[in-house]
């Protein structure tokens, strides 16, 4: 208990870090994983072995590799300087983006191809078959998905917090490093995600029934 | 083409269209890999010398020693894992109140707190009380990872298992209790063969998972392969430099090479079962799957199960 007092600044830091890493690694791989599905379900062959080869790349490596890309690989080759905080930024959010594609793709698919069917039959263009027929629905089939890859972002955010990115684990690690019993630590920082990811779950739950329709 | 719900099957303009979309983007792609190419040229990455490396044998050797311990953390976690899933999927189906309270407990605990967390707890555990344990003593950072990867993917594993037992027709548990079998025998003779024939690809994708998390050994340095090659990298310089990227790149091929052999094992699997006409469905191997989230028990791989929402906090 005492260990919570003591260093509130701590834990508020550490809990603000992650939800901030959080929620800007879920906008870079929101916008990422729309681009990559775009590609993955275009009529345009390299477009779509690109986004095949993306999607299997960065879902078969464990994200610790990708942080150690970051870290060593990516100031080498490419630019020098990016601070910490970035870095990690683009290691979840490229991580992340792989399973964003693949929930949205996936998405895109449950619609019957006979709806687009019937509504080209009706006359209705290409942009209003997506608009009012193909993306509202596949929207709500993918809504359950997003909140599980946005549960799983602010966890894997974690591994950010042994790379010197202010964030929860940093916390956890800090302190049992000053001495502090490793069990009251873990409970908080525990709690601490617990919060996130509840209102991460919560905030979907509530999406889903706005959008909810009987099918 | 047009099996696509986005686009028509295309016309002499649309095919025009298309094949001028294919020509610019393979440029973009081409471009994009010579441009990668580029400045690892430029930054030296290339240089003969900077792959010399991997002709050494000792660097051959550190290599191939990581990819033991990896493998070695791997099977022991993926073994426990799935003991424990199984462990827990049957207590959390349990008659007995506290047992499955316990179960439900567990399991949403150590799904809900980040891998890493859990594993560095244990870690500091282990070397506070490293006289005290006798076996684990000597090992704090295997058993450590170990331990972690076993709790927090056996609570997966047992939802999925779970899912799996759920799935099964209440017909056939109703016929069993007929004919005069016992609780056990339900269990073991019913339920759990069909829950791990119709679970076993969703089963193995979470053993990628698994596999592509021993890599969290890095962070409480256990020499893992991961830890292993980059402490190696530390140590070797050419033209000046460490080379960081060399070893990466041949790290995360072996990594990827490994992950992608055991999911296609999963899909494998997954199709050769959809020819067995058993009435349970055999379930996608599709992912290695982002795990389902916090209390998010009702997504279980076969969609929303049906029935058992007794238990199900938040819903």
């Amino acid at each position: 208990m005492n260990v919570l007092l003591d260093h509130l600044t701590e834990f508020r830091e550490g809990f603000i870090g992650t939800v901030l890493l959080t929620l800007a690694s879920g906008l870079l791989a929101m916008v990422l994983g729309v681009i990559i599905a775009g590609f993955r379900v275009s009529p345009v062959p390299p477009l779509r072995l690109f986004g095949t080869a993306w999607v299997t790349l960065f879902r078969n490596t464990p994200l610790t590799l990708l942080f150690l890309v970051a870290w060593f690989v990516i100031p080498v080759i490419f630019v020098p300087g990016l601070s910490p905080w970035t870095k990690a930024l683009l290691a979840l959010g490229f991580y992340t983006s792989a399973f964003v594609c693949e929930a949205i793709r996936s998405g895109i698919n449950t619609v019957p191809v006979g709806q687009a069917e019937a509504a080209r039959s009706i006359g209705m263009t290409f942009t209003q078959t997506l608009r009012l027929i193909v993306l509202p629905q596949a929207t709500r089939t993918v809504i359950p998905p997003l909140s599980s890859i946005f549960i799983a972002l602010t966890k894997n955010s974690a591994i950010a917090g042994a790379f010197s990115v202010t964030e929860l684990f940093g916390v956890q690690k800090l302190l049992s490093d000053q001495g502090f019993a490793i069990a009251w630590i873990f409970l908080w920082v525990a709690l601490g995600y617990l919060v996130i990811t509840f209102s991460i779950s919560g905030f979907f739950r509530l999406v889903e029934r706005r959008l909810g329709v009987a099918r | 083409m047009s099996s696509s719900v986005l686009y028509d099957a295309p016309g002499p303009r649309a095919r025009l269209r298309n094949r001028l979309y294919t020509v610019v983007g393979s440029l973009a792609v081409v471009g994009l890999i010579v441009f990668v190419v580029y400045r690892m040229d430029a930054k030296g990455q290339l240089e003969p010398e900077v792959w010399d490396i991997f002709n050494n044998a000792g660097v051959r050797a550190n290599i191939r020693d990581g990819l033991l311990t990896t493998l070695k953390v791997f099977a022991v976690a993926g073994v426990l894992s799935l003991v424990l899933g199984l462990l827990l999927a049957i207590a959390r189906v349990s008659e007995h109140k506290p047992v499955r309270w316990f179960a439900t407990t567990f399991i949403e605990v150590f799904r809900a707190v980040p891998l890493l967390i859990t594993i560095y707890a244990l870690w500091v555990l282990f070397l506070t009380y490293k006289n005290d344990l006798g076996a684990i003593g000597d090992n704090t950072g295997f058993w450590g990872l170990v331990i972690g990867l076993t709790v927090y993917n056996g609570s997966v594993q047992a939802e999925v298992f779970r899912a799996g037992i759920n799935a099964v027709p209440r017909g056939q548990v109703e016929a069993a209790y007929a004919l005069g079998l016992r609780k056990y025998q339900v269990m073991t003779t019913l339920l759990l063969p069909q829950a791990v024939r119709s679970m076993l690809p969703t089963m193995i994708s979470q053993l990628v998972v698994t596999l592509k998390d021993t890599s969290l050994g890095y962070i409480i340095t256990y020499t893992e392969l991961l830890f292993a090659t980059r402490t190696m990298a530390n140590n070797i310089i050419v033209n000046g430099e460490n080379p960081f990227t060399a070893v990466t790149i041949v790290v995360g091929a072996i990594y990827i090479a490994m992950c992608l052999a055991l999911s296609s094992l999963a899909t494998w699997i997954e199709r050769r079962g959809r020819r067995a006409k058993t009435g349970v469905a055999v379930a996608a191997a599709a992912e290695p799957a982002e795990q389902p989230g916090v209390l998010d028990v009702a997504e279980g791989p076969l969609g929303p199960v049906d029935g058992d929402t007794t238990d199900r906090p938040g819903k």
